[in-house]
Order: C-alpha cells, then structure tokens, then sequence
C-alpha cells in the first residue's frame, strides 16, 4: 500500500516553486503509515524534483517533464495519474484551485467518492470536514477501497526537510486533445502569496474606490510585509482583483495576524479566515459581526484609523 | 446549441443551519430552501447565449424529491425552456449524481452542460469534474468568462492568484462562479406563468444505476469558535496590545 501527494506548481515573478503546502500534504499522508510518493507535473521540473526529494518522509519524486505540462490542463493531468494509480491506495493533495480541479476528474475515472478539504484525519477512512461555509463539521466514513482527498494544509503541521528520496521521471500519457490552453493573468505582485503570508490586510466594501483601496491599504500591507485581501463585495465592485477574494468561494487563509478593514464578517468571509491567529478588526459598527470573531477590535473610521495605524508603524 | 443545467436545492446562503441534539445529522426540517446560487449563475449564462442567438434551447434538470419543484419553477421563470425533475429519493452524494446526470446527458444530447461550481451545503465542488470524467468531456471549472467561438467554448477559470483561460471543443462541461454573471431577478408575473408550466419527471430507477452514498455520515458537530476579544480605545492602544503578543513583530 502507498500513498500518492499530488504537488502543485506555483508560478510566481520570479519563476516556478513547489507549492509549500505539499509540506502539509506529506505530514497528512503519515497518517497511512506506507510510502510516500510525490508527482509533480510540469515542464523542466527537475529542480524542483530535487527540492521535492528532501522532504522527510517521502520516499520517492516523480516528475514529468513535459510541453505537454507547462500549461497542465485537468484532463491530461488526471489521465497521467490514472496510469500510475493501480500502484496506490491514497491519491491526496493540498486543497487548492489546482487540485478541486484535478482530482474529482481522477476520483471519478477510478469510481470513488472523493473527500474535500479534510481538516482531520481519523482511523478506517473516516475524516472530519467542514459543510455550510464551516459552520457545520461532518465525520464522515469513506466505503470505498481507494482514498481519494485534499487536506486543509492549515490544519496540519509542515514536514520537515531531511530527507533523501529517489527520483523518477516519468513519460506523458497522449494528450486528452479536445481542451486547449490559451492564456492566463497572474496578479503581479511583490508581496507574499496571500494563502502563505505571514500577516494579511483585508478590505471590504466601505473602502468605497479601487483608488482608496490601494491608498490606503497598500502603505499598511507593505510596512507589514503582508498581502492583501478583500470580501467577495470590494471584489464584486471591482475595488479588488478576484484572486484575493477571502471566503468559501475564495482563497481560505490562516496567518499569524489578520487585519479586516471595514469587513462586516458574513459567514462566507470568516470561513476563510477563522483560523488565523490573531484577528484585528477596525470597524465603525461596533455591532458589526467581525468583531465577534476578532481579538483586538477597534471601532472607527477606516479612513481616519488607517493612516494613523500607518503612521505609527 | 442545446444547454443544459443541472441546478440543487439548498438551505437559503443568509441562515445558519443547526444541528440535531443527538448530533446524527444537520436539522433542516422547515428550513427556508432555496437554488444553489452558483446554479443561478450557471441558469443567466445559458439564458443570455439562447438571447445573444447562439443557443437554442435551455433545459434545467433537478435531482431528488418532488420538493425540487420550486427550483425548477424558479428556473422557469427565469426563462429556461424546459425541466426535468430526476426523482430520487435518498440523499445522493456527488459521484452518484455525476452518474445519473451523464444518463440524461446521454439521452438529452446538449452540447454544453453548465453547472454551479460547488453547492453552499456540502461545499464539495466535484460535480462538474466528476461529470466531466464520465463522459469524457472537456471541463472549464470556476468560470468567470464564457464566450463561444465556432464550434469552442472559451472559459476564463478563476485560479489561484489570477485567471486562466482555456478552449473546450464541445460537448463540454463548464462549472459557473459567482462572478460569471449577475443573475436576472425573477418578476412575479413569470413566477406565475411558471406554477402553470409542465415540470416533466423521470424516476432514477429508469437508469438502473448504483447510487448507494460511499460516504457515510457518523455524525456532526460545532466548529470551535473563536471567542471574541476585546475592543481597543485607539490606535496605539491596539498596537501595543500586539506588540505584547508573542511572535508578532511590528
Ligand atoms: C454563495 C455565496 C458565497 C459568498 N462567498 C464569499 C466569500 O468567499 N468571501 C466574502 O468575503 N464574501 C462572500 N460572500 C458575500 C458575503 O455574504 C458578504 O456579502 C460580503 O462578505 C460582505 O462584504 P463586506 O464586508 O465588504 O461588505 P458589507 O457587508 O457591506 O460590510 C461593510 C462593513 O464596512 C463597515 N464600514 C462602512 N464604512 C466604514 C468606515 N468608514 N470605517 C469603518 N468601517 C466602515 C460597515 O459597518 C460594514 O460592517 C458570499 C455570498 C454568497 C451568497
């Protein structure tokens, strides 16, 4: 019995890295108690193949190295993961737009019901999750003879790096043909990737303007070294990009500290932030449900609040 | 170009749903229930390519019991041409729904299905993929964008930090983000004409398939809050209130 970690490739300005909640996929992995492989597919891989190769706990990389895969597209990639999947009882990875779009395809082809998010792992294929934008967590048990999941990094520890694992490359299977990629608009960015940063700033709605938006939230967010968040409303206004949009349809985060500027904390927007460590919110309601899930909360005016919170940094 | 949608039955996105003393299950007895929004967003996208001329007809199919009406109706008056109600009785859980749904795909023929990303009460966003698989299709998951182009449909996807964009020769599968469309609201005269319509049903025992749930529910729980903290009298109060904090350094 082995286990198989799907890694992600992150593309970033400054090149291709491993997505570092593969760290957390391997300490999840553990739990089986067998081999750990880890796939990585993607074109001229084989420095990250090596990174991948001292991560403790894994026993072996496979890698593609592949045009076919600069640009993966799920079908290719899933069809490259059922001709290897007859070696493996676990196919797992780190929950991410990559892998809900990946592995359902996978789960589907090998007829099994796949489990998303897990937030814990328990004995004889049972996990906890969450449901209704994590107001609800479900144990649930998997009948099924072969385990297909993503994990919520988050909620496990990163594996450390003192490992020697074998290298594998590994040919492409023939291209699915009937999908083709295009293009694609990365946010182009110097901070830190908002689903690893450190400390994230969020805006909501009441920032009024694109404008004020990054005025006054860019000054803070760059003395913080923090990225830059926003609720699905500063998002649908068009005051913020999409892919730092923070919630059960966003990105979930879970930094050492977590500023909501005017956010008001529906539901939808805490499920993606709840488990960050300490939760700032600067809000002129003080009824304002943010404030029941925030450490330090701070009634005011953002626009007054803001720039001395600057300021005085 | 025929579309079809798949749309789910939902607790409403504004209530916070409880659970059953005994913790054996969610308790949505009387619960106001709604469309999946995402589903929303997948019904205005194949509205508005019937409207622009390129599609010719939307039909809009609900899995489950005979309480799936109302989405269907709902969908009527939205504008969607037909509706099939796929009558099932337990709780079918996403492979197997996959499974049915590729049944009627066969026996319907569209040329693209359109589904909701993910539905606002499991939260799984499997679906579409799952699909996909089955009937070997092109996917464009978490579209933002949908244009077609001949005989392609180009779907923006919302990725991790940015956007993709990519062609699906049909027939394909496209799953709808929120920010796909805003969706039409439904005017009362419609919603009338709609209680009149024929809502067609189909019982899942037609397709002999195995929908049996994998996963088994052993119980639900409350997530551990966060306890609220305190609130702060100005600025430098809540600094220093940080600074006292381990491990933060500002
Ligand atoms: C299916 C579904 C999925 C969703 N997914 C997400 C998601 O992933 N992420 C997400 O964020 N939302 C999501 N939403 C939307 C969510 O329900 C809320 O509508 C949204 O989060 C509200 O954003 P907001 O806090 O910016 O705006 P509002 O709710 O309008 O709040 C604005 C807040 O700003 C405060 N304010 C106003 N002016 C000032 C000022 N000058 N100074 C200080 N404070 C001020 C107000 O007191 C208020 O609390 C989803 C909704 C649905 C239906």
């Amino acid at each position: 019995m082995t286990t198989l970690i799907l890694a992600e490739i992150l593309t970033q300005h400054d090149g291709q890295q491993l997505s570092p909640a593969v760290l957390q996929a391997v300490t999840a992995a553990q739990f089986w108690n067998s081999p750990i492989h880890l796939l990585i597919v993607g074109n001229n891989t084989a420095a990250m193949a090596q990174k991948a190769a001292s991560i403790s706990c894994v026993e072996r990389v496979i890698h593609t190295n592949s045009d076919q895969f600069s640009h993966p597209i799920a079908e290719d990639v899933a069809s490259l993961i059922i001709s290897i999947s007859h070696d493996y009882e676990v196919i797992l990875a780190a929950h991410s737009s990559f892998s809900r779009n990946v592995l359902p395809r996978v789960a589907a082809l090998l007829d099994v019901e796949m489990i998303s998010d897990v937030l814990e792992i328990k004995a004889n294929n049972t996990y906890v999750r969450a449901v209704y934008a994590g107001n609800v967590l479900t144990t649930i048990q998997s009948i099924d003879a072969l385990q297909v999941l993503t994990i919520h990094a988050s909620s496990f520890n990163a594996q450390s790096l003192e490992g020697d694992a074998e290298i594998v490359s590994i040919a492409s299977p023939a291209e699915f043909g009937k999908t083709r990629w295009l293009s694609e608009v990365r946010s182009q960015s110097d901070r830190p990737a908002l689903s690893a940063a450190k400390v994230v700033v969020s805006g909501g709605r009441s920032l009024a303007s694109a404008e004020n938006f990054q005025q006054l939230l860019s000054p803070l967010a760059d003395k913080l070294g923090a990225a830059l968040g926003a609720t699905r409303a500063a998002v649908d206004a068009g005051f913020a990009p999409n892919d730092i949009q923070v919630g059960q349809t966003g990105i979930v985060v879970a930094p050492e500290l977590y500023i909501a500027v005017g956010v008001s904390g529906a539901v939808q927007h805490i499920y993606g932030m709840k488990d960050s460590r300490i939760v700032v919110a600067i809000n002129q309601d003080p009824d304002a449900p943010i404030f029941q899930v925030a450490d330090y909360g701070l009634v005011a005016d953002l626009f007054e609040a803001i720039p001395a919170l600057t300021a005085a940094l | 170009m025929k579309i079809l949608v798949a749309v789910k039955r939902v607790v409403d996105y504004n209530i916070k749903v409880r659970i059953k003393t005994d913790g054996s299950d969610v308790d949505i007895e009387g619960v106001k229930m709604g469309i999946n929004p995402f589903d929303e967003n997948a019904i205005e996208e194949a509205l508005r390519l019937k409207e622009s001329g390129l599609a010719t007809e939307v039909l809009v199919v609900a899995i489950g019991t005979s309480a799936n009406q109302d989405v269907l109706r709902h969908a009527l008056a939205m504008g969607a041409d037909r509706t099939i109600l796929l009558e099932a009785a337990i709780a079918i859980q996403p492979l197997a729904t996959a499974k049915l749904l590729k049944a009627m795909v066969l026996r319907e023929q569209p040329d693209l299905i359109i589904l909701g990303k993910q539905a606002i009460d499991d939260d799984t966003g499997h679906l579409g993929q799952m699909l996909a698989a089955l009937l070997d299709y092109p996917q464009g998951a978490f579209a933002s964008a949908l244009q077609m182009e001949g005989n392609e449909c180009l779907v923006t996807r919302e990725v991790d930090g940015g956007t993709e964009t990519i062609a699906l020769m049909l027939p394909a599968v496209v799953t709808a983000d929120l920010r796909l469309n805003n969706p039409r609201f439904v005017k009362l005269p419609n919603l009338m004409m709609a209680r009149k319509k024929i809502i067609e049903t189909i019982n899942d025992s037609e397709f002999s398939i195995n929908t049996e749930p994998r996963l088994n529910l052993l119980k639900v729980s409350e997530p551990p809050t966060r306890k609220a903290g305190i609130k702060v009298g100005s600025v430098e109060e809540l600094l220093s209130k940080l600074r006292a904090h381990e491990g933060i350094l500002l």
